[in-house]
């Protein structure tokens, strides 16, 4: 299992470069080029949400993308009503993704293995079908955001810029905090029921609450990510909480590298990158996807982080 | 409500339930014998459907058709477990959603590439076309009930296999332990290779006999395959009889309640809910049976 004490150096550096060319790219004036950084960003805030579940605790969750989707259509539903304001927005969007964490981990958190799949791919699949439900607002369609979530001082998020350096600032702070969390006391219980779950039920820990509590508190992570999302394409569809989506997340926390924070935002910077590069070669550009999904699990074990660290290939 | 679309609605709930069973037994047989999570499974559905939709247009005799998209199910089936499959079998939860999801998006957009994104058409046979009369006001499609008899046939025919013969003795006892099964003198890579096989041809089944039914396209097996994995956690993993009972349930759930609920709420809140009911059923099973209703392990 990879090192938690502190930050090596290298790790330090690649998160410095990162951030370094993501800062500079909006400053260049090229629109393209500032979304890809804020879906960058967007996507390291999911894939860290869902590592901490992954990764830190042991739990392979299949549905993270609902979480997504529920802060996506937060952003594009509030406005509807009148409210665009992040300051109510993202309050919202992180209170029902926390609540339906909190009702969905409940039950699926008392099963394990593969029930724990399962059951948060089809806890995933209620939420989309709920949204595919809501037929005066596009159903499986979707629709367009009334409006962009408004900062303060009249910054929108609507403007690619904005959105960027929200984003980034946003990563910096989720980066922050998950290093906190799995490096508090707390973080070691979870750490420690991943690891050994016999052990620490003997010296009178019980894991449930623990892991419910990280299954929230990703939840909540991951609707900010959607905030951010619904914003960038300016549009809130089911999709955007397909299976498809939780599986690519799941991909760039073990395409980087689970449990080591800078793993899976290196993943989505690489997954979004392939996405770019792919579908600009080909239209089939799933496909080939697809095949890289399958040649890093059987070929790359440690993940690229681990490939840049120097660690065995077996 | 009418007591002929009562009738109507439980002939649907029941044709639903045995595809639905179809799948989650190939689910469960791959975990119970291989412990393989298989996310590709709705693939081989979807394989089963375009198949049958190619065999049609060369071949005119329908059980011929029929045949030959099974066997290039079986054969896509053999190269996948010999490729992918078998190397993960000793490999943990995480690598096998992962590696199976991967070959589950890449086989979606490979029959893209062949047959376009637009959905293909697949004929039923003209000998089972019309309906037979089961009440004097009510009539249903021949074709749908010979799908819920073939269905049915099929997971006897399984039971038979599993419980009976010795190919099914040696299966179970891979599933108890395949290290002591290998010892013995069985041929375990072979076996698992069989089951795959098995596993796979189950969900083909259901996808050529869909075929003419519903819309067949890319990712047309996966929502399929979601249900499906609904009603493994609701039976138990590796519980036959609990994938039979949990599919009947389901498909008779998931039928009256798209025509219940959205009378009793009203058209939004009741397609949510009928949608959802499924998902909540298996909630709350989870919420007192952790493992499921017949199951014993879950890791």
């Amino acid at each position: 299992m990879p090192q938690r004490a502190g930050m090596p150096t290298q790790t330090r550096i690649i998160l410095g470069v990162l951030l370094l060319a993501a800062l500079i790219v909006p400053l260049l004036g090229q629109p393209y080029y500032t979304k890809l950084v804020s879906r960058m960003a967007i996507y390291a805030i999911a894939a860290l949400s869902l590592d901490l579940l992954v990764g830190y605790a042991g739990l392979v969750s299949f549905g993270h993308a609902a979480f997504f989707g529920i802060g996506v259509y937060c952003a594009g539903l509030l406005p509807m009503v009148g409210i665009d304001q992040a300051w109510i927005i993202v309050p919202a969007a992180i209170a029902c993704a926390a609540l339906y964490g909190l009702f969905s981990g409940a039950v699926s958190l008392r099963a394990s293995g593969l029930y724990f799949i399962f059951i948060t791919l089809a806890f995933a699949e209620m939420m989309f079908y709920v949204a595919q439900g809501l037929r005066m607002f596009g159903g499986d369609d979707g629709f367009r955001l009334p409006r962009p979530t408004q900062l303060m001082a009249g910054l929108s998020l609507g403007n690619p810029v904005v959105l960027a350096y929200t984003m980034l600032v946003t990563l910096v702070i989720a980066i922050y905090v998950a290093r906190r969390i799995t490096g508090s006391h707390f973080g070691r219980v979870v750490i420690a029921a991943r690891d050994n779950e016999t052990k620490l039920r003997a010296i009178g820990l019980s894991p449930y609450p623990y892991r419910l509590t990280l299954y929230v508190i990703a939840s909540a992570l991951c609707a900010v990510a959607g905030v951010g999302f619904a914003n960038l394409v300016e549009y809130a569809s089911p999709a955007s909480m397909s299976w498809v989506v939780s599986g690519e997340m799941l991909f760039m926390v073990i395409l980087g590298s689970a449990a080591t924070v800078i793993g899976p935002v290196l993943g989505a910077v690489v997954f979004v990158g392939l996405e770019t590069v792919l579908s600009s070669l080909t239209e089939h550009w799933l496909f080939w996807l697809g095949l890289i999904l399958v040649l890093r699990v059987l070929l790359l074990r440690h993940g690229l982080y681990g490939l840049l660290s120097g660690r065995g290939q077996r | 409500m009418s007591a002929a679309l009562v009738l109507e609605q439980a002939f649907n709930g029941l044709q639903l339930g045995m595809i639905l069973f179809l799948m989650a037994v190939g689910v469960t047989l791959a975990f119970g014998v291989m412990s393989l999570i298989n996310l590709a499974h709705g693939s081989m559905l979807m394989l089963g459907a375009y198949f049958i939709a190619a065999a049609g247009t060369h071949i005119t005799a329908y059980p011929l058709a029929f045949v030959a998209a099974l066997l290039l199910t079986a054969l896509c089936a053999v190269a996948l477990e010999w490729l992918v499959m078998r190397p993960l079998y000793q490999r943990g939860h995480l690598d096998q959603v992962l590696a199976t999801f991967g070959v589950s998006i890449a086989i979606n957009e490979a029959v893209v590439m062949l047959w376009g994104r637009e959905a293909v058409f697949v004929a039923p046979p003209e000998w089972l076309d019309g309906a037979v009369a089961i009440t004097e006001t009510v009539s249903y499609p021949l074709y749908r009930l010979a799908i819920t008899a073939v269905a049915a046939l099929a997971g006897l025919a399984l039971w038979l296999l599993l419980a009976h013969s010795r190919l099914g003795m040696r299966i179970r006892a891979g599933a108890e332990n395949g290290d002591i099964v290998g010892a013995l003198g069985v041929n375990v890579r072979l076996l698992f290779c069989g089951v795959f096989v098995i596993s796979s041809l189950l969900a083909a089944l259901g996808g050529v006999m869909l075929g003419p039914l519903i819309a067949v396209q890319s990712g047309m097996g996966d929502p399929l395959l979601i249900l499906a994995l609904a009603v493994v956690v609701i039976g138990g993993v590796g519980s036959l009889k609990g994938a039979l009972v949990a599919s009947l349930a389901v498909g008779v759930i998931d039928t009256f309640g798209r025509m219940i609920w959205p009378q009793l709420l009203g058209d939004l809140l009741g397609n949510i809910v009928a949608n959802g009911a499924v998902y909540l059923l298996m909630a709350l099973v989870i919420a007192i049976r952790p493992t499921g209703l017949y199951g014993q392990h879950g890791n």
